[in-house]
C-alpha cells in the first residue's frame, strides 16, 4: 500500500456554513480499484466525491489524485481535472450541442485535439456505449439512459485515469438503469479506477472491489462487498441496508439495528 | 320556457350577455357609419394618402431614411450588446467593486431618459470638454443609445446566464475547462437562447428610439425615417409622409415581432 494511490483523501473536512458535512474522511483508492460509496442521503457521500475533483472546496484536509495534491493552492486545477472524469446524476449534457459535439468540444478546447482526431475519439466512444446511431441527435431527443451513456462517453473521451460517478442511475427510470450499469461494468472490467456513489447494491456487490459505507460525515465501514454488503459489522450499516432492501418495512420495524441507527439519521439530516 | 309563467322575470345570464354584445356591435357600427358619412373623404385621402407626395418620397425614404434608421439601430444595438454582456458578467463577478460598478451603471442609465443622454453626448460633452464623439452622427447615437440599451440588456443577460443550470458549469469544469472557457463555450450560448426574445424586443425599442437622432441636427444624407417624414411634412404640407414613415418603421418592427413570437413558441415546445 505504499505505492502512490490513484486517489488519496486525508482527514477531509467540509462544512457548508455551520453544517459540517464531512467530519474527517481518510480514503485510499489504488489504481484499477472500483470503490462503491454507499450511505443514506445527507451522509456526505456526494460531497466527498465532489471534493475529489474540487467541485467543492474542502474546508480542511488533503486530496491527492495520481500523487498530485489538488488542495495545494498553487495547483492548476483545470490540468488536474483533465485526468478525472465525472458523471453526474442529472447527466449534464450540453443541450445546445449534438451528441458528437458534446464529445468533441471538450477534447478540442481542452486537449487541443484536431477536429479529425476528436471526431475519431468521439465515434469510438459512441461505439463503446452503443449509441453510434445517435451521433447527430441532440440530448433532448435521447432517453435518460442514453443521455447518461453519452455523458460517460464524453468523460472517457478525455482519457481520464480516474472516473467519478455521482449516483449515475438515480435519475433514471428503473428499466433504463441496466444499460448504464452495463457500460460501467465494462469499464470496470477494463481496469479503470472508479469511485461510484450509488444505491445499486447489486452493482456494488458484483462489480466493486471495495464498498465504503458512510453515515453522518464519517466512513463507518470500509471493506470488500462480501463483508460490507453481505455481512456488515456495524449496526448503522445493517440498518441502512435493511431499509434499502425492504423500504416498506420503515424505520419502526422493531429491528434492534434500526433503532440504533435512529439518532445518526437525525444528525445527518441537513 | 319559464318566461310564460313569470312574464316579468329577468333575462337569463346568457340572454343578458347576448343583448350586451348586440348593443356593443350596434354602437360600433353607428360610429363607423357616422364617420363614413361625415368624413370629407377627398380631403382625408389627400392628406393621408396623397399619391403624388408618395411618389416624391420614393426612393429616398428607403435608400436614405430607412437605411439610416437601420444603421443607427444596428450600431447602437451592437455597442449595447457588447457593453451589456460585460456589465452582466461584472454583476455576476465575485469581485465586489465590479458588482458595485455594474449596479451603479445599470441603475443610472436605466433611470435617465435616453433623450438626456443623447443631448449630453451631442452637445454637453462637446461643449464642456471641447471634444466630440468620433464617428460623427453615427458615432454619437451609437454611444448614447448604446449606453442606455446596455443597461437594460445587462439585466436581461444576467438573468439569462443565471437561468442556465449550475450543472452545466460543473460539467464543463469537470472536463478541465477553465471558468472563462466554460462561460464562452457552454453557459453564454445557452443563455443567449433563453434571452433571444427579450433581446429582440430591445431591438424593436431601439429602432424607435433611433428617431431621437433629430436632436443632433442631422443633414440631408443622415436623416432617418422620423426626421425625413417631418421634413417632407413641412415641404408638402401633407400628413402622407408621416404615415408612410410610420409604415416604414413597421417594415422593421413587425417582422421582428413575428420573430419573437416564433422564438418563444419554439422554446415553449422545447421544454
Amino acid at each position: 500500500m505504499t505505492a502512490a494511490a490513484a486517489v488519496e483523501v486525508r482527514d477531509l473536512h467540509k462544512s457548508f456554513g455551520d453544517l459540517e458535512v464531512l467530519k474527517g474522511i481518510d480514503l485510499r483508492i489504488a489504481a484499477g480499484e472500483v470503490v462503491c460509496v454507499i450511505g443514506p442521503s445527507g451522509s456526505g457521500k456526494s460531497t466527498l466525491l465532489r471534493c475529489v475533483n474540487l467541485l467543492e472546496e474542502p474546508t480542511a484536509g488533503q486530496v491527492l489524485v495520481g500523487g498530485v495534491e489538488l488542495t495545494d493552492p498553487e495547483i492548476d486545477i483545470d490540468a488536474v481535472r483533465r485526468g478525472i472524469g465525472m458523471v453526474f446524476q442529472q447527466f449534464n449534457l450540453f443541450p445546445h450541442l449534438t451528441v458528437t459535439e458534446n464529445l468533441t468540444l471538450p477534447q478540442r478546447r481542452v486537449l487541443r485535439r484536431s477536429k479529425a482526431e476528436a471526431g475519431e475519439v468521439a465515434a469510438s466512444g459512441l461505439r463503446r456505449v452503443g449509441l453510434v446511431d445517435k451521433a447527430e441527435a441532440y440530448p433532448a431527443q435521447l432517453s435518460g439512459g442514453q443521455q447518461q451513456r453519452v455523458a460517460i462517453a464524453r468523460a472517457l473521451a478525455m482519457a481520464p485515469r480516474v472516473m467519478l460517478f455521482d449516483e449515475p442511475t438515480s435519475a433514471l427510470d428503473p428499466e433504463l438503469v441496466g444499460e448504464v450499469l452495463g457500460v460501467m461494468r465494462g469499464l470496470a472490467d477494463e481496469g479503470m479506477t472508479m469511485v461510484v456513489v450509488t444505491h445499486e447494491m447489486s452493482f456494488a456487490r458484483e462489480v466493486a472491489d471495495r464498498v465504503v459505507f458512510m453515515d453522518d460525515g464519517v466512513v463507518v465501514e470500509d471493506g470488500p462487498p462480501a463483508q460490507v454488503v453481505a455481512a456488515p459489522r456495524h449496526d448503522r450499516t445493517r440498518a441502512f441496508l435493511s431499509r434499502l432492501l425492504d423500504p416498506a418495512a420503515g424505520p419502526a420495524s422493531g429491528d434492534a439495528a434500526v433503532k440504533a441507527a435512529g439518532p445518526a439519521e437525525h444528525g445527518a439530516a441537513p | 320556457m319559464s318566461t310564460a309563467s313569470a312574464p316579468r322575470r329577468r333575462l337569463s345570464r346568457r340572454q343578458r350577455a347576448r343583448v350586451s354584445r348586440g348593443l356593443q356591435y350596434a354602437v360600433l357600427l353607428l360610429a363607423v357609419v357616422i364617420f363614413a358619412v361625415a368624413a370629407d373623404w377627398d380631403r382625408i385621402g389627400e392628406a393621408f394618402f396623397d399619391t403624388e407626395v408618395i411618389g416624391e418620397l420614393f426612393p429616398q425614404i428607403l435608400t436614405t431614411a430607412l437605411k439610416n434608421t437601420v444603421i443607427y439601430t444596428v450600431c447602437a444595438f451592437a455597442f449595447g450588446l457588447v457593453l451589456g454582456l460585460v456589465l452582466a458578467l461584472m454583476r455576476l463577478s465575485p469581485v465586489l467593486p465590479y458588482r458595485v460598478l455594474a449596479t451603479v451603471y445599470i441603475e443610472f442609465f436605466r433611470g435617465v431618459p435616453a433623450l438626456l443622454v443623447l443631448i449630453a453626448f451631442g452637445y454637453g460633452i462637446p461643449v464642456a470638454l471641447n471634444t466630440e464623439v468620433p464617428g460623427g452622427i453615427v458615432g454619437t447615437i451609437t454611444v448614447a443609445l448604446g449606453l442606455v440599451a446596455a443597461a437594460y440588456m445587462a439585466e436581461t443577460m444576467r438573468a439569462g446566464i443565471q437561468a442556465v443550470p449550475r450543472g452545466q458549469m460543473e460539467a464543463a469544469r469537470s472536463l478541465g475547462m477553465s471558468h472563462t472557457r466554460a462561460m464562452v463555450s457552454i453557459v453564454i450560448p445557452q443563455a443567449f437562447r433563453i434571452i433571444l426574445p427579450p433581446l429582440t424586443n430591445e431591438l424593436i425599442l431601439l429602432t424607435k428610439d433611433s428617431s431621437l437622432v433629430y436632436l443632433l441636427g442631422v443633414t440631408l444624407p443622415t436623416r432617418e425615417l422620423a426626421k425625413f417624414g417631418r421634413d417632407a411634412l413641412n415641404q408638402y404640407v401633407s400628413m402622407t409622409p408621416i404615415l408612410i414613415a410610420g409604415l416604414c418603421y413597421l417594415i422593421i418592427t413587425v417582422p421582428l415581432g413575428i420573430l419573437v413570437r416564433r422564438l418563444e413558441a419554439r422554446q415553449a415546445a422545447a421544454r
